[in-house]
Protein backbone atom coordinates (compact mmCIF):
# COMPACT_ATOMS: atom_id res chain seq x y z
CA UNK A 1 0.00 0.00 0.00
CA UNK A 2 2.95 2.16 0.83
CA UNK A 3 4.41 1.85 -2.62
CA UNK A 4 0.69 1.94 -4.15
CA UNK A 5 -0.09 4.71 -2.88
CA UNK A 6 2.60 7.62 -3.75
CA UNK A 7 2.92 6.54 -7.31
CA UNK A 8 -0.42 6.69 -7.67
CA UNK A 9 -1.10 10.16 -6.44
CA UNK A 10 2.60 11.76 -8.03
CA UNK A 11 2.19 10.71 -11.48
CA UNK A 12 1.33 14.33 -13.26
CA UNK A 13 -0.93 13.06 -16.14
CA UNK A 14 -2.39 10.05 -16.82
CA UNK A 15 -3.93 7.37 -14.24
CA UNK A 16 -3.32 9.83 -11.54
CA UNK A 17 -6.35 12.17 -12.68
CA UNK A 18 -8.67 9.41 -13.00
CA UNK A 19 -11.17 9.02 -9.97
CA UNK A 20 -14.48 7.43 -9.32
CA UNK A 21 -17.36 8.89 -10.35
CA UNK A 22 -19.04 8.81 -7.45
CA UNK A 23 -16.60 10.06 -4.65
CA UNK A 24 -18.32 9.80 -1.48
CA UNK A 25 -16.52 11.15 1.18
CA UNK A 26 -18.20 9.60 4.16
CA UNK A 27 -17.29 5.90 2.86
CA UNK A 28 -14.19 5.62 4.13
CA UNK A 29 -15.25 7.06 7.36
CA UNK A 30 -17.71 4.97 8.09
CA UNK A 31 -15.72 1.71 7.03
CA UNK A 32 -13.32 3.04 9.42
CA UNK A 33 -15.78 3.51 11.70
CA UNK A 34 -16.81 0.06 11.36
CA UNK A 35 -14.01 -1.62 11.45
CA UNK A 36 -12.56 0.17 14.26
CA UNK A 37 -16.20 -0.58 16.21
CA UNK A 38 -15.66 -4.32 15.51
CA UNK A 39 -11.80 -4.56 16.71
CA UNK A 40 -12.87 -2.51 20.01
CA UNK A 41 -15.81 -4.67 20.90
CA UNK A 42 -14.15 -8.19 20.68
CA UNK A 43 -10.51 -6.59 21.00
CA UNK A 44 -9.81 -3.91 22.56
CA UNK A 45 -12.52 -3.00 25.11
CA UNK A 46 -11.39 -7.05 26.72
CA UNK A 47 -8.04 -6.23 26.64
CA UNK A 48 -8.10 -3.12 28.39
CA UNK A 49 -10.35 -4.99 30.75
CA UNK A 50 -7.88 -7.35 31.57
CA UNK A 51 -5.76 -4.61 33.09
CA UNK A 52 -8.27 -2.81 34.88
CA UNK A 53 -9.68 -5.34 36.91
CA UNK A 54 -6.02 -6.19 38.01
CA UNK A 55 -5.75 -2.91 39.24
CA UNK A 56 -9.05 -2.34 40.37
CA UNK A 57 -7.92 -2.06 43.99
CA UNK A 58 -4.56 -0.67 43.42
CA UNK A 59 -1.25 -1.95 43.49
CA UNK A 60 -0.52 -3.56 46.66
CA UNK A 61 -3.14 -6.22 46.57
CA UNK A 62 -2.17 -6.85 42.64
CA UNK A 63 1.29 -7.54 44.13
CA UNK A 64 -0.10 -9.50 47.17
CA UNK A 65 -2.17 -11.48 44.52
CA UNK A 66 1.18 -12.40 42.96
CA UNK A 67 3.63 -13.65 45.99
CA UNK A 68 1.39 -15.80 46.76
CA UNK A 69 3.36 -19.53 46.47
CA UNK A 70 0.73 -21.55 44.30
CA UNK A 71 1.35 -17.97 41.44
CA UNK A 72 4.91 -18.25 41.72
CA UNK A 73 4.68 -22.45 41.30
CA UNK A 74 2.97 -21.66 38.55
CA UNK A 75 5.53 -19.16 36.97
CA UNK A 76 8.43 -20.97 37.75
CA UNK A 77 6.49 -23.93 35.74
CA UNK A 78 5.57 -22.05 32.96
CA UNK A 79 9.40 -20.63 32.55
CA UNK A 80 10.34 -24.08 32.43
CA UNK A 81 7.56 -25.33 30.29
CA UNK A 82 9.25 -22.14 28.09
CA UNK A 83 13.01 -23.35 28.71
CA UNK A 84 12.46 -26.51 27.41
CA UNK A 85 10.32 -26.49 24.71
CA UNK A 86 11.38 -23.35 23.21
CA UNK A 87 15.14 -25.00 22.38
CA UNK A 88 13.83 -28.58 21.02
CA UNK A 89 11.61 -26.90 18.41
CA UNK A 90 14.34 -24.51 17.51
CA UNK A 91 16.44 -27.84 17.02
CA UNK A 92 13.49 -29.58 14.93
CA UNK A 93 12.29 -26.65 13.51
CA UNK A 94 15.69 -25.73 12.24
CA UNK A 95 16.33 -29.09 10.80
CA UNK A 96 13.28 -29.51 9.24
CA UNK A 97 13.47 -26.08 7.40
CA UNK A 98 16.52 -27.24 5.56
CA UNK A 99 15.47 -30.34 5.31
CA UNK A 100 12.77 -29.22 3.09
CA UNK A 101 14.30 -25.86 1.42
CA UNK A 102 17.65 -27.48 0.17
CA UNK A 103 15.66 -30.28 -1.21
CA UNK A 104 13.35 -31.19 -3.75
CA UNK A 105 11.18 -34.37 -3.55
CA UNK A 106 7.95 -35.59 -4.68
CA UNK A 107 5.33 -35.26 -1.75
CA UNK A 108 6.63 -32.04 -0.35
CA UNK A 109 3.28 -30.18 0.08
CA UNK A 110 2.48 -33.39 1.98
CA UNK A 111 5.11 -33.02 4.38
CA UNK A 112 4.53 -28.72 4.66
CA UNK A 113 0.83 -29.88 5.98
CA UNK A 114 2.16 -32.73 8.12
CA UNK A 115 4.69 -30.12 9.91
CA UNK A 116 1.48 -27.65 10.05
CA UNK A 117 -0.90 -30.45 11.57
CA UNK A 118 -0.30 -29.81 15.19
CA UNK A 119 -1.86 -26.46 14.03
CA UNK A 120 -5.35 -27.85 12.96
CA UNK A 121 -5.54 -30.46 15.81
CA UNK A 122 -7.10 -28.87 18.42
CA UNK A 123 -5.36 -28.97 22.05
CA UNK A 124 -7.69 -31.11 23.48
CA UNK A 125 -7.18 -33.82 21.48
CA UNK A 126 -3.40 -33.14 21.35
CA UNK A 127 -3.57 -34.04 24.77
CA UNK A 128 -5.66 -36.96 24.09
CA UNK A 129 -3.23 -38.46 22.21
CA UNK A 130 -0.25 -38.10 24.51
CA UNK A 131 -3.04 -39.13 26.92
CA UNK A 132 -3.73 -42.73 25.14
CA UNK A 133 0.19 -42.95 24.60
CA UNK A 134 1.45 -42.50 28.07
CA UNK A 135 -0.99 -42.67 30.51
CA UNK A 136 -1.88 -45.50 32.90
CA UNK A 137 -4.27 -47.60 29.95
CA UNK A 138 -1.72 -46.41 27.05
CA UNK A 139 0.88 -47.90 24.89
CA UNK A 140 3.58 -46.95 27.32
CA UNK A 141 1.58 -47.25 30.22
CA UNK A 142 2.43 -50.43 31.44
CA UNK A 143 5.99 -50.29 30.70
CA UNK A 144 6.49 -46.33 32.56
CA UNK A 145 4.55 -48.10 35.33
CA UNK A 146 7.32 -50.81 35.88
CA UNK A 147 9.59 -48.66 35.89
CA UNK A 148 8.02 -46.11 38.33
CA UNK A 149 8.11 -43.28 35.81
CA UNK A 150 4.89 -40.45 35.52
CA UNK A 151 4.29 -38.71 32.76
CA UNK A 152 0.66 -38.16 32.62
CA UNK A 153 -0.38 -35.67 35.52
CA UNK A 154 3.21 -34.73 35.79
CA UNK A 155 6.22 -32.50 35.10
CA UNK A 156 7.40 -34.30 31.30
CA UNK A 157 3.72 -34.52 30.08
CA UNK A 158 3.10 -30.95 30.52
CA UNK A 159 6.58 -30.48 28.38
CA UNK A 160 5.02 -33.04 25.34
CA UNK A 161 1.79 -31.28 25.51
CA UNK A 162 3.53 -27.86 25.61
CA UNK A 163 6.16 -28.46 22.50
CA UNK A 164 3.33 -30.56 20.44
CA UNK A 165 1.28 -27.66 20.46
CA UNK A 166 4.38 -24.77 19.39
CA UNK A 167 6.48 -27.57 17.31
CA UNK A 168 5.45 -25.74 13.58
CA UNK A 169 6.52 -22.10 14.40
CA UNK A 170 9.73 -21.60 13.64
CA UNK A 171 10.00 -24.46 10.86
CA UNK A 172 7.31 -22.19 9.08
CA UNK A 173 8.68 -19.03 9.34
CA UNK A 174 12.30 -20.12 8.92
CA UNK A 175 11.40 -22.39 5.67
CA UNK A 176 10.71 -19.27 3.30
CA UNK A 177 13.57 -17.32 4.02
CA UNK A 178 16.04 -20.08 3.23
CA UNK A 179 14.24 -20.91 -0.26
CA UNK A 180 14.30 -17.33 -0.71
CA UNK A 181 17.93 -16.90 0.05
CA UNK A 182 19.21 -19.60 -2.22
CA UNK A 183 21.94 -22.08 -1.37
CA UNK A 184 24.12 -20.49 -3.80
CA UNK A 185 26.52 -18.45 -0.87
CA UNK A 186 26.51 -22.18 1.07
CA UNK A 187 27.41 -23.96 -2.41
CA UNK A 188 30.53 -20.76 -2.24
CA UNK A 189 31.38 -21.63 0.94
CA UNK A 190 31.43 -25.53 0.46
CA UNK A 191 34.01 -25.10 -2.27
CA UNK A 192 36.20 -23.09 0.38
CA UNK A 193 36.41 -25.75 2.64
CA UNK A 194 34.33 -24.73 4.87
CA UNK A 195 32.42 -28.15 7.18
CA UNK A 196 28.29 -28.29 7.59
CA UNK A 197 28.64 -26.72 10.80
CA UNK A 198 30.48 -23.52 9.58
CA UNK A 199 28.97 -23.19 6.82
CA UNK A 200 25.52 -23.26 8.98
CA UNK A 201 27.18 -20.75 11.32
CA UNK A 202 28.63 -18.86 9.37
CA UNK A 203 26.25 -18.04 6.11
CA UNK A 204 22.82 -19.69 6.86
CA UNK A 205 22.25 -18.54 10.32
CA UNK A 206 22.89 -14.66 9.45
CA UNK A 207 20.56 -14.78 6.72
CA UNK A 208 17.91 -16.15 8.03
CA UNK A 209 18.44 -14.80 11.76
CA UNK A 210 15.03 -12.56 11.29
CA UNK A 211 13.15 -15.12 10.38
CA UNK A 212 14.86 -17.56 13.29
CA UNK A 213 13.54 -14.98 15.79
CA UNK A 214 10.67 -14.16 14.48
CA UNK A 215 9.75 -18.33 15.19
CA UNK A 216 11.36 -18.19 18.52
CA UNK A 217 9.15 -15.44 19.27
CA UNK A 218 5.99 -17.10 18.51
CA UNK A 219 6.81 -20.33 19.72
CA UNK A 220 7.47 -18.96 23.27
CA UNK A 221 4.36 -16.92 23.25
CA UNK A 222 2.24 -20.11 22.76
CA UNK A 223 4.35 -22.42 24.42
CA UNK A 224 3.66 -19.82 27.47
CA UNK A 225 0.38 -19.22 27.43
CA UNK A 226 -0.44 -22.99 25.97
CA UNK A 227 -3.99 -24.02 28.00
CA UNK A 228 -5.82 -26.86 26.66
CA UNK A 229 -3.29 -29.47 25.56
CA UNK A 230 -1.65 -28.72 28.90
CA UNK A 231 -4.52 -28.42 30.91
CA UNK A 232 -5.70 -32.44 29.39
CA UNK A 233 -2.03 -34.14 30.76
CA UNK A 234 -0.90 -32.06 34.13
CA UNK A 235 -4.53 -32.83 35.77
CA UNK A 236 -4.06 -29.31 37.69
CA UNK A 237 -2.53 -29.58 40.51
CA UNK A 238 -2.02 -26.66 42.62
CA UNK A 239 1.63 -26.26 43.60
CA UNK A 240 2.69 -29.01 41.51
CA UNK A 241 1.81 -29.24 37.72
CA UNK A 242 0.21 -25.66 37.32
CA UNK A 243 0.91 -23.49 34.60
CA UNK A 244 0.14 -20.17 34.60
CA UNK A 245 -2.76 -20.15 32.16
CA UNK A 246 -4.06 -23.14 34.13
CA UNK A 247 -3.42 -20.88 37.44
CA UNK A 248 -5.77 -18.25 35.83
CA UNK A 249 -8.72 -20.31 35.25
CA UNK A 250 -8.37 -21.98 38.40
CA UNK A 251 -8.84 -18.79 40.32
CA UNK A 252 -11.46 -17.61 38.61
CA UNK A 253 -13.65 -21.18 38.63
CA UNK A 254 -12.50 -20.13 42.64
CA UNK A 255 -13.99 -16.77 42.65
CA UNK A 256 -10.67 -15.55 43.48
CA UNK A 257 -11.05 -12.85 40.25
CA UNK A 258 -8.36 -10.89 41.35
CA UNK A 259 -5.57 -13.27 41.74
CA UNK A 260 -6.99 -14.65 38.16
CA UNK A 261 -6.77 -10.91 37.10
CA UNK A 262 -3.19 -10.47 38.55
CA UNK A 263 -1.72 -13.37 37.11
CA UNK A 264 -3.67 -12.38 33.69
CA UNK A 265 -1.73 -9.18 33.38
CA UNK A 266 1.57 -11.27 33.28
CA UNK A 267 0.18 -13.24 30.78
CA UNK A 268 -1.26 -9.96 28.70
CA UNK A 269 2.14 -8.65 29.11
CA UNK A 270 3.80 -10.91 27.51
CA UNK A 271 1.58 -10.85 24.38
CA UNK A 272 2.21 -7.25 24.11
CA UNK A 273 6.12 -7.89 24.16
CA UNK A 274 5.36 -10.28 21.66
CA UNK A 275 3.29 -8.14 19.76
CA UNK A 276 6.00 -5.52 19.70
CA UNK A 277 8.78 -7.76 18.97
CA UNK A 278 6.81 -8.87 15.68
CA UNK A 279 6.28 -5.51 14.76
CA UNK A 280 9.82 -4.82 15.15
CA UNK A 281 11.01 -7.59 13.57
CA UNK A 282 8.18 -7.36 10.24
CA UNK A 283 9.68 -3.70 10.15
CA UNK A 284 13.66 -5.14 9.70
CA UNK A 285 12.43 -7.64 7.12
CA UNK A 286 10.47 -5.07 5.47
CA UNK A 287 13.57 -2.66 5.40
CA UNK A 288 15.46 -5.25 3.79
CA UNK A 289 12.96 -6.34 1.35
CA UNK A 290 13.45 -2.84 -0.41
CA UNK A 291 16.88 -2.80 0.06
CA UNK B 1 27.11 -42.96 -1.69
CA UNK B 2 28.12 -46.51 -1.91
CA UNK B 3 27.32 -46.63 -5.74
CA UNK B 4 29.34 -49.75 -6.84
CA UNK B 5 29.99 -51.94 -3.86
CA UNK B 6 31.19 -55.32 -5.42
CA UNK B 7 29.05 -58.22 -6.06
CA UNK B 8 31.01 -60.44 -3.43
CA UNK B 9 30.04 -58.02 -0.94
CA UNK B 10 26.50 -57.39 -1.71
CA UNK B 11 26.04 -61.07 -1.40
CA UNK B 12 27.22 -61.19 2.10
CA UNK B 13 25.60 -58.27 3.95
CA UNK B 14 22.28 -59.21 4.92
CA UNK B 15 19.37 -57.72 3.68
CA UNK B 16 18.72 -55.92 7.37
CA UNK B 17 22.27 -54.39 7.08
CA UNK B 18 21.93 -52.83 3.64
CA UNK B 19 18.39 -51.27 4.88
CA UNK B 20 20.57 -50.04 7.69
CA UNK B 21 23.61 -48.59 5.86
CA UNK B 22 21.31 -47.23 3.35
CA UNK B 23 19.71 -45.63 6.40
CA UNK B 24 23.18 -44.26 7.77
CA UNK B 25 23.69 -42.21 4.41
CA UNK B 26 20.39 -40.57 5.48
CA UNK B 27 21.51 -36.37 5.97
CA UNK B 28 21.26 -36.29 10.08
CA UNK B 29 18.59 -32.73 9.59
CA UNK B 30 16.33 -35.57 7.79
CA UNK B 31 16.79 -37.87 10.66
CA UNK B 32 16.05 -35.43 13.11
CA UNK B 33 13.28 -34.20 11.32
CA UNK B 34 11.34 -37.32 11.39
CA UNK B 35 12.56 -38.88 14.93
CA UNK B 36 11.05 -35.70 16.58
CA UNK B 37 7.98 -36.01 14.04
CA UNK B 38 7.76 -39.82 14.58
CA UNK B 39 7.66 -39.43 18.39
CA UNK B 40 5.94 -35.72 18.80
CA UNK B 41 3.29 -36.45 15.82
CA UNK B 42 2.67 -40.06 14.56
CA UNK B 43 2.92 -41.93 17.73
CA UNK B 44 0.39 -39.91 19.36
CA UNK B 45 -1.45 -40.35 16.04
CA UNK B 46 -1.56 -43.71 15.57
CA UNK B 47 -2.21 -44.54 18.99
CA UNK B 48 -5.32 -42.72 18.52
CA UNK B 49 -6.25 -44.47 15.14
CA UNK B 50 -5.79 -47.83 17.29
CA UNK B 51 -7.50 -46.92 20.38
CA UNK B 52 -10.10 -46.16 18.25
CA UNK B 53 -9.91 -49.08 16.19
CA UNK B 54 -10.31 -51.48 19.08
CA UNK B 55 -13.81 -50.15 19.29
CA UNK B 56 -16.48 -52.35 17.08
CA UNK B 57 -17.50 -49.82 14.38
CA UNK B 58 -21.30 -50.26 15.60
CA UNK B 59 -20.48 -49.16 19.25
CA UNK B 60 -18.25 -46.22 17.62
CA UNK B 61 -20.91 -45.09 15.90
CA UNK B 62 -23.42 -45.33 19.00
CA UNK B 63 -21.01 -42.87 20.73
CA UNK B 64 -20.23 -40.55 18.23
CA UNK B 65 -23.59 -40.15 17.31
CA UNK B 66 -24.82 -40.20 20.74
CA UNK B 67 -27.55 -37.07 21.15
CA UNK B 68 -25.37 -35.66 23.61
CA UNK B 69 -22.41 -35.63 21.27
CA UNK B 70 -24.85 -34.70 18.49
CA UNK B 71 -25.63 -31.39 20.86
CA UNK B 72 -22.15 -31.12 21.54
CA UNK B 73 -20.94 -31.12 16.99
CA UNK B 74 -23.86 -28.86 17.00
CA UNK B 75 -22.74 -25.89 19.09
CA UNK B 76 -19.49 -26.52 17.87
CA UNK B 77 -19.49 -25.96 14.80
CA UNK B 78 -22.76 -24.15 13.95
CA UNK B 79 -21.30 -21.77 16.08
CA UNK B 80 -17.50 -21.65 15.04
CA UNK B 81 -18.91 -21.36 11.37
CA UNK B 82 -21.74 -18.17 12.30
CA UNK B 83 -18.14 -17.04 13.78
CA UNK B 84 -16.58 -17.14 10.79
CA UNK B 85 -19.08 -16.32 8.30
CA UNK B 86 -19.07 -13.12 10.42
CA UNK B 87 -15.60 -12.23 10.87
CA UNK B 88 -15.21 -13.15 7.10
CA UNK B 89 -17.32 -10.04 6.72
CA UNK B 90 -15.55 -7.43 9.29
CA UNK B 91 -12.37 -9.26 8.83
CA UNK B 92 -12.53 -8.40 5.10
CA UNK B 93 -13.80 -4.81 6.03
CA UNK B 94 -10.74 -4.19 8.18
CA UNK B 95 -8.48 -5.46 5.96
CA UNK B 96 -9.57 -3.11 3.39
CA UNK B 97 -9.41 -0.28 5.67
CA UNK B 98 -6.01 -1.25 6.81
CA UNK B 99 -4.78 -1.32 2.69
CA UNK B 100 -6.70 1.46 1.39
CA UNK B 101 -7.21 4.35 4.00
CA UNK B 102 -4.70 6.40 5.75
CA UNK B 103 -6.05 7.18 9.58
CA UNK B 104 -4.81 7.99 13.13
CA UNK B 105 -3.14 4.91 14.70
CA UNK B 106 -3.32 2.99 11.50
CA UNK B 107 0.16 1.13 12.76
CA UNK B 108 -0.52 0.52 15.68
CA UNK B 109 -4.48 -0.53 15.13
CA UNK B 110 -2.82 -3.15 12.88
CA UNK B 111 -0.41 -4.74 14.74
CA UNK B 112 -3.49 -5.42 17.54
CA UNK B 113 -5.24 -7.43 15.02
CA UNK B 114 -2.40 -10.49 15.97
CA UNK B 115 -3.55 -9.98 19.51
CA UNK B 116 -5.16 -13.11 19.83
CA UNK B 117 -2.41 -14.85 18.55
CA UNK B 118 -0.24 -14.05 21.14
CA UNK B 119 -2.78 -13.35 23.95
CA UNK B 120 -3.22 -17.03 25.60
CA UNK B 121 -6.66 -17.84 25.69
CA UNK B 122 -7.28 -18.81 29.21
CA UNK B 123 -6.83 -14.80 29.71
CA UNK B 124 -8.86 -14.39 26.78
CA UNK B 125 -11.66 -16.47 27.60
CA UNK B 126 -11.41 -14.97 31.51
CA UNK B 127 -11.66 -11.24 30.09
CA UNK B 128 -14.27 -11.81 27.95
CA UNK B 129 -16.79 -13.55 30.15
CA UNK B 130 -15.79 -10.35 32.43
CA UNK B 131 -16.65 -7.94 29.64
CA UNK B 132 -20.03 -9.55 28.46
CA UNK B 133 -21.33 -10.89 31.72
CA UNK B 134 -24.19 -9.46 33.20
CA UNK B 135 -22.50 -6.98 35.32
CA UNK B 136 -19.41 -6.19 32.93
CA UNK B 137 -18.65 -2.80 30.62
CA UNK B 138 -20.94 -4.43 27.84
CA UNK B 139 -22.72 -7.13 28.97
CA UNK B 140 -24.52 -4.80 30.71
CA UNK B 141 -25.51 -3.03 28.45
CA UNK B 142 -27.12 -5.67 26.36
CA UNK B 143 -28.65 -7.47 29.97
CA UNK B 144 -31.32 -4.84 29.15
CA UNK B 145 -32.17 -5.99 25.40
CA UNK B 146 -32.51 -10.06 27.09
CA UNK B 147 -29.10 -10.39 26.11
CA UNK B 148 -27.26 -12.79 27.87
CA UNK B 149 -23.79 -13.25 26.54
CA UNK B 150 -21.30 -14.60 29.36
CA UNK B 151 -22.47 -18.24 30.11
CA UNK B 152 -24.65 -19.31 27.00
CA UNK B 153 -24.21 -19.97 23.70
CA UNK B 154 -23.32 -16.41 22.29
CA UNK B 155 -20.65 -16.51 24.67
CA UNK B 156 -18.98 -19.36 22.81
CA UNK B 157 -19.68 -17.36 19.63
CA UNK B 158 -17.73 -14.87 20.75
CA UNK B 159 -15.04 -16.06 22.46
CA UNK B 160 -14.86 -17.76 18.74
CA UNK B 161 -14.75 -14.25 16.80
CA UNK B 162 -12.16 -13.10 18.92
CA UNK B 163 -9.79 -16.33 18.46
CA UNK B 164 -10.33 -16.64 14.88
CA UNK B 165 -10.84 -12.67 13.57
CA UNK B 166 -6.71 -12.61 12.72
CA UNK B 167 -7.04 -15.44 10.54
CA UNK B 168 -9.22 -13.78 7.94
CA UNK B 169 -7.61 -10.29 8.35
CA UNK B 170 -3.73 -11.43 7.71
CA UNK B 171 -5.35 -13.56 5.08
CA UNK B 172 -6.99 -11.30 2.86
CA UNK B 173 -4.85 -8.20 3.72
CA UNK B 174 -1.34 -9.25 1.69
CA UNK B 175 -3.42 -10.12 -1.22
CA UNK B 176 -5.60 -7.06 -1.33
CA UNK B 177 -2.27 -5.30 -0.91
CA UNK B 178 -0.65 -6.57 -4.17
CA UNK B 179 -4.02 -6.44 -6.06
CA UNK B 180 -3.27 -3.85 -9.39
CA UNK B 181 -4.87 -0.90 -8.67
CA UNK B 182 -5.17 -0.17 -12.38
CA UNK B 183 -7.81 -2.78 -13.15
CA UNK B 184 -9.73 -0.33 -11.01
CA UNK B 185 -9.17 2.59 -12.41
CA UNK B 186 -9.77 1.16 -15.88
CA UNK B 187 -13.11 0.14 -14.15
CA UNK B 188 -13.81 3.81 -12.89
CA UNK B 189 -13.06 5.57 -15.97
CA UNK B 190 -15.11 2.87 -17.90
CA UNK B 191 -17.47 5.02 -15.41
CA UNK B 192 -18.27 2.12 -12.82
CA UNK B 193 -19.12 3.15 -9.65
CA UNK B 194 -17.17 2.38 -6.26
CA UNK B 195 -19.43 -0.10 -5.20
CA UNK B 196 -19.73 -1.89 -8.58
CA UNK B 197 -16.10 -1.51 -9.01
CA UNK B 198 -15.82 -3.31 -5.93
CA UNK B 199 -18.52 -6.02 -6.20
CA UNK B 200 -17.55 -6.63 -10.08
CA UNK B 201 -14.21 -6.08 -9.99
CA UNK B 202 -12.23 -6.63 -6.42
CA UNK B 203 -14.78 -9.31 -5.02
CA UNK B 204 -14.57 -12.34 -7.50
CA UNK B 205 -10.50 -12.43 -7.77
CA UNK B 206 -10.63 -12.38 -3.80
CA UNK B 207 -13.28 -14.71 -3.39
CA UNK B 208 -11.02 -17.67 -3.03
CA UNK B 209 -8.67 -15.64 -0.59
CA UNK B 210 -11.95 -14.40 1.88
CA UNK B 211 -12.99 -17.93 1.73
CA UNK B 212 -9.63 -19.75 2.62
CA UNK B 213 -9.48 -17.26 6.12
CA UNK B 214 -13.26 -18.45 6.59
CA UNK B 215 -11.78 -21.86 6.67
CA UNK B 216 -8.97 -21.35 8.68
CA UNK B 217 -10.56 -19.34 11.23
CA UNK B 218 -13.36 -22.34 11.34
CA UNK B 219 -11.04 -24.75 11.78
CA UNK B 220 -9.08 -22.79 14.51
CA UNK B 221 -12.89 -21.79 16.04
CA UNK B 222 -13.85 -25.91 16.07
CA UNK B 223 -10.80 -26.96 18.01
CA UNK B 224 -10.96 -24.32 20.46
CA UNK B 225 -10.69 -25.16 24.28
CA UNK B 226 -9.24 -22.37 26.35
CA UNK B 227 -11.68 -19.48 25.84
CA UNK B 228 -14.56 -20.94 25.31
CA UNK B 229 -14.58 -23.03 28.42
CA UNK B 230 -14.39 -20.30 30.30
CA UNK B 231 -16.57 -18.36 28.59
CA UNK B 232 -19.14 -21.17 28.43
CA UNK B 233 -21.29 -22.62 31.41
CA UNK B 234 -20.21 -26.13 29.64
CA UNK B 235 -24.28 -27.21 29.98
CA UNK B 236 -25.15 -29.83 28.24
CA UNK B 237 -27.40 -29.74 25.38
CA UNK B 238 -26.90 -26.05 25.49
CA UNK B 239 -23.28 -24.65 25.34
CA UNK B 240 -21.24 -27.70 25.36
CA UNK B 241 -18.92 -28.13 23.12
CA UNK B 242 -16.98 -31.01 22.02
CA UNK B 243 -13.81 -30.38 23.18
CA UNK B 244 -14.99 -30.13 26.38
CA UNK B 245 -16.88 -33.19 26.17
CA UNK B 246 -13.59 -34.64 25.55
CA UNK B 247 -11.87 -33.83 28.69
CA UNK B 248 -15.20 -34.64 30.48
CA UNK B 249 -14.83 -37.94 29.16
CA UNK B 250 -11.59 -38.32 30.48
CA UNK B 251 -12.31 -37.18 34.17
CA UNK B 252 -14.23 -40.01 34.23
CA UNK B 253 -11.45 -42.30 32.55
CA UNK B 254 -13.73 -42.72 29.93
CA UNK B 255 -11.51 -43.08 28.08
CA UNK B 256 -13.31 -44.95 24.56
CA UNK B 257 -15.59 -42.10 25.01
CA UNK B 258 -13.05 -39.48 24.88
CA UNK B 259 -11.20 -41.12 21.65
CA UNK B 260 -14.68 -41.80 19.67
CA UNK B 261 -15.55 -37.97 19.82
CA UNK B 262 -11.51 -36.96 19.75
CA UNK B 263 -11.34 -39.15 16.20
CA UNK B 264 -14.08 -37.15 14.89
CA UNK B 265 -12.55 -33.62 15.32
CA UNK B 266 -9.64 -35.00 14.37
CA UNK B 267 -10.95 -36.42 11.29
CA UNK B 268 -12.76 -32.83 10.49
CA UNK B 269 -9.41 -31.14 11.29
CA UNK B 270 -7.66 -33.53 8.76
CA UNK B 271 -10.79 -32.83 5.99
CA UNK B 272 -10.45 -28.99 7.08
CA UNK B 273 -6.83 -29.26 6.30
CA UNK B 274 -7.10 -30.51 2.74
CA UNK B 275 -10.08 -27.57 2.01
CA UNK B 276 -7.40 -24.78 2.85
CA UNK B 277 -4.86 -26.46 0.73
CA UNK B 278 -7.34 -26.64 -2.50
CA UNK B 279 -8.87 -22.82 -1.27
CA UNK B 280 -5.18 -21.80 -0.89
CA UNK B 281 -4.34 -23.67 -4.27
CA UNK B 282 -7.25 -22.26 -6.05
CA UNK B 283 -6.86 -18.88 -4.74
CA UNK B 284 -2.84 -18.87 -6.40
CA UNK B 285 -4.96 -19.64 -9.46
CA UNK B 286 -5.36 -15.86 -10.02
CA UNK B 287 -2.03 -14.74 -9.46
CA UNK B 288 -0.44 -16.09 -12.93
CA UNK B 289 -3.19 -14.07 -14.59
Amino acid sequence: MTVNEPSFHSTPSGKATVKPKQTKSWVPALLIGIAIAYLALVQYIPALNVFIQAFSKGIGPFFANLSKPAFLHAAWLTLLLALISVPLNTVFGLCAAWAIARHNFPGKAVVLSIIDLPFSISPVVAGLMIVLLYGRNGWFGPWLQAHDIQIIFAFPGMVLATSFVSMPFVAREVIPVLEEFGSDQEEAARTLGANDWQTFWRVTLPSIRWGLLYGLILTNARAMGEFGAVSVVSGNIADKTQSLPLFVEDAYKQYETEAAFSAAVLLALLAVVTLVLKEILERKTRIKDVE
Amino acid sequence: MAISPSFEVDRETPGWKKFFNKLRQIPWTWRITFGYLTVMLFLPIAAMFLKASTEPPAKFWEIATSPLALATYNVTFVTSLLAALLNGFFGTLIAWVLVRYDFPLKRIIDATVDLPFALPTSVAGLTLATVYSDNGWIGSLLAPLGLKVSFTRTGVAVAMIFISLPFVVRTVQPVLQEMEHEIEEAAWSLGASQWQTFWKVILPPLFPTILTGIALGFSRAVGEYGSTVIISSNTPYQDLIAPVLIFQRLEQYDYSGATVIGMVLLIISLVLLLAINILQAWSRRYDSK
